[in-house]
């Protein structure tokens, strides 16, 4: 395969956003595809191989959408780098490939002229070109060409129409040995900016005829899904819609996943003898890896709705009727995806945050999206409430488990955009960066198109989120393991273990949030992910495993607990960062371990609070 | 330049001005419709989150120039904020407070 082969030239694709430049990527590159970070930033880095008829190899860069080289994100300024030879690891392209939606030139053209003034070779893909000939668009491709001074293809990405001929020119201009002109870009002025568009204007009115058959479509269902009141309705349907699949239809499919790997990890603890590295490898590695797939489903599932609600067009229409919405709180419009996603599980809702541009929008979106109630807390809040909240009706009709669950959902959302409007107002003032944003006209997705950035998804979890989780599950595994119990013990090994011998010394700052040291130890490896506490209770507790397990621990519990505890351990579970599995995706998602610090210190501290606020106030009512 | 009036690219502006035709988009309704005749950042002593120069770069860019034409299509259901607005053969979504220095000469109704 030629994937080693070192490439003959690169080129690099630009162009704006929606202008259907990762489905010409994908078309130009197939599988041969490789997804990385560019150098000390958080861009994605695409790169694929594309080989010539001439036998050459092409290295192609997706680079970032963009209306200028002027950047305004980080993105955008990889592009500018990357486009300038300016990026640090990165070897200049050879060919600029200019990727414009047929349909919408106007402001590409502009782009392009600043293209042009970089001056390396250059040429321009006329894609979509199918939608330009139905709506009656005429464009005077050799008459363009020449006033542009590059090569034009019209190209259909999504029906690989037009990839031959693009990847022929971008060869004859390798071939020829084109080397362009000096750069002569540098950053616009606003007169210069006014300038560009007048020339763009001049060139548009020269060489394309308006289409004889505008689309209207886009027109007729913005009527109805940006309608103040019908547009918001219909948002909240999709969301819930989105909201329960990724819920239930995740759930056989994890619950398979977790049984499977059960099962595994029984098999070779009894097949295999006892001991440390059968330990190892049955609650360490098969249960680490178990708890790294355990996410795909509810991953692949979230980001087929998103990816599907993006190439249709209307990303940017829920993000116009949310803006305001999650603007109190200081929020991007495009946060409540990711945030709505976390009550499944942070680990898709914070990769999900890609949507967001501006860094800071996206940081902040990142540190509130574990405050959403994930699923996994459920276990813990049903164990909790099982055991200590009265099966009563409060007010005739409402009944108190149910009520107190309701209340710990509320907590986690008004904590989480009292948090972002305090990031907002504290710590990054001043307003939200100006929201801009292009409404692209509806497309309808392209099914394959769909299907392969859904797997890339999964894949880019696995490869990167993956290598992180697991030897953080393993190191939890570790500190319940080492060292063993001394021979003839009594109590439980894990008392014995690093967890046990640090939730005996954490024991004195837990004192006074009502925690014994039994739910210190439990808090460690509670860690790997928070339904695991409550095995880890029933370990540290003696309650043997198994399904029966849950309704005899709750009973052991309210035994040992007083009410006070038990609403404390509710109000710690609110906020506090118990999941090895966010904090690691939050390092690969900011490529830096500064956020995951920020988020772990925050959770604690605030779950410190309120368990203790919770646990004093119970105890002065008296119910310690 | 901030305290004069708005000097448009079209012709016989200043009647319009003064019928009141000549207005913000930052305060246009849905319907209403015209040509951009000037595009500034002018310091109305609104937080943009960036420096003047750079909304003003930012909106060009996007293609509010003089003579787009421009038509109000949608608006948010919370203070009517943000706004849609088809913009040439462009659709764009943005706040009211970053469109208070496009000033747009309504067509005749």
């Amino acid at each position: 395969m030629t994937d080693i082969a070192a490439p003959n030239a690169r080129v690099a694709l630009v162009g704006n956003p929606n202008s259907g430049k990762t489905a010409l990527f994908n078309a130009l590159t197939g599988s041969r595809q490789k997804v990385a970070n560019y150098a000390g930033v958080t861009v994605e880095r695409k790169e694929g191989r594309a080989v010539t008829t001439a036998g050459r190899t092409l290295s192609i860069l997706d680079l970032p959408g963009t209306y200028s080289l002027r950047a305004r994100s980080p993105d955008e300024a990889v592009t500018r780098d990357a486009v300038l030879g300016k990026l640090a690891g990165e070897i200049p392209p050879d060919v600029v490939v200019a990727v414009a939606d047929a349909t919408n030139l106007r402001l590409v053209l502009r782009l392009i002229l600043e293209l042009k003034a970089v001056g390396r070779p250059m040429v321009l893909a006329l894609n979509m070109y199918d939608i330009a000939q139905r709506q009656g668009l005429r464009i005077d491709l050799e008459g363009l060409a020449r006033e542009l001074g590059c090569p034009i293809v019209t190209t259909v990405a999504t029906r690989k129409r037009g990839i031959e001929e693009l990847v022929a020119k971008v060869d004859a201009l390798i071939g020829e040995g084109a080397l362009g002109t000096a750069n002569s870009w540098r950053e616009p002025t606003a007169g210069e900016i006014r300038e560009a568009h007048r020339e763009a204007q001049r060139i548009l009115k020269a060489h394309v005829r308006p289409p004889e058959r505008p689309d209207t479509f886009t027109g007729k269902v913005d009527g109805v899904l940006l309608h103040p009141v019908a547009g918001l309705a219909i948002l909240f349907a999709l969301l819930f819609v989105m909201f329960q699949a990724v819920f239930t239809w995740a759930t056989p499919l994890m619950d398979l996943i977790k049984d499977s790997f059960g099962w595994l990890a029984g098999f070779v603890a009894a097949h295999l003898p006892a001991g440390i590295v059968t330990s190892f490898i049955s609650d360490g590695l098969i249960s680490g890896v178990g708890s790294v797939l355990v996410f795909l489903p509810q991953i692949l599932i979230l980001f087929f709705f998103i990816i599907l609600l993006e190439d249709f067009g209307y990303m940017a229409r829920a993000a116009f009727l949310m803006d305001k919405i999650m603007g109190g709180a200081g929020l991007h419009g495009r946060a409540f995806i990711p945030l709505l996603s976390s009550f499944a599980c942070a680990i898709p809702g914070i990769m999900a945050t890609r949507v967001i541009d501006q860094k800071r929008d996206r940081i902040t979106t990142i540190l509130v999206a574990p405050l959403m109630t994930c699923s996994a807390r459920i276990p813990v809040y049903t164990l909790i409430i099982g055991a200590f909240i009265p099966n009563r009706q409060v007010w005739g009709v409402l009944n108190l488990p149910g009520l107190v669950m309701f209340g710990l959902y509320a907590a986690g959302i008004v904590s989480a955009l009292a948090v972002s409007f305090v990031i907002r107002r504290i710590f990054w003032r001043g307003t939200a960066e100006p929201f801009l944003m292009e409404l692209p006209t509806y497309k309808l997705p392209d099914p394959a198109n769909v299907a392969r950035n859904v797997i890339l998804r999964g894949r880019i979890f696995l490869t990167r989120a993956g290598t992180i989780i697991l030897p953080l599950m393993i190191v939890v595994w570790a500190l319940s393991s080492f060292p063993g119990a001394p021979p003839g013990a009594s109590d439980p090994a894990i008392n014995y273990s690093i967890a046990g011998m640090l939730g005996h010394l954490l024991q004195p700052i837990f004192q006074p949030i009502g925690f014994n040291w039994q739910m210190t130890v439990a808090l460690i490896p509670g860690f790997a992910a928070r339904e695991v506490a409550v095995a880890a209770l029933g370990t540290v507790y003696a309650v043997g495993g198994g399904d029966a397990a849950a309704s005899a621990l709750g009973a052991t519990l309210a035994n040992h607990w007083s009410i006070a505890t038990g609403l404390s351990f509710l109000a710690w579970y609110v906020f506090a960062p118990q999941c090895a599995s966010t904090l690691g995706v939050v390092k690969r998602e900011t490529n830096s371990w500064l956020w995951p610090a920020v988020m772990l210190l925050y959770m604690t501290a605030l779950a410190y609070m309120a368990a203790f606020f919770t646990f004093q106030a119970a105890s002065a009512a008296g119910l310690g | 330049m901030h305290d004069m009036l708005p000097q448009p690219a079209v012709a016989s502006p200043a009647a319009a001005v003064v019928d009141g035709r000549v207005v913000r988009l930052g305060q246009a309704l849905p319907g209403d419709k015209g040509v951009i005749v000037d595009v500034r950042a002018g310091d109305g002593g609104i937080d943009h989150g960036v420096d003047l120069n750079e909304l003003h770069r930012r909106l060009l860019e996007f293609g509010f120039v003089e003579g787009a034409q421009v038509e109000v299509l949608h608006e948010g259901a919370i203070g009517r904020d943000p706004i849609a607005v088809r913009l040439d053969d462009m659709r764009i979504g943005l706040r009211r407070r970053d469109a208070e220095d496009i000033w747009v000469l309504l067509d005749a109704k």
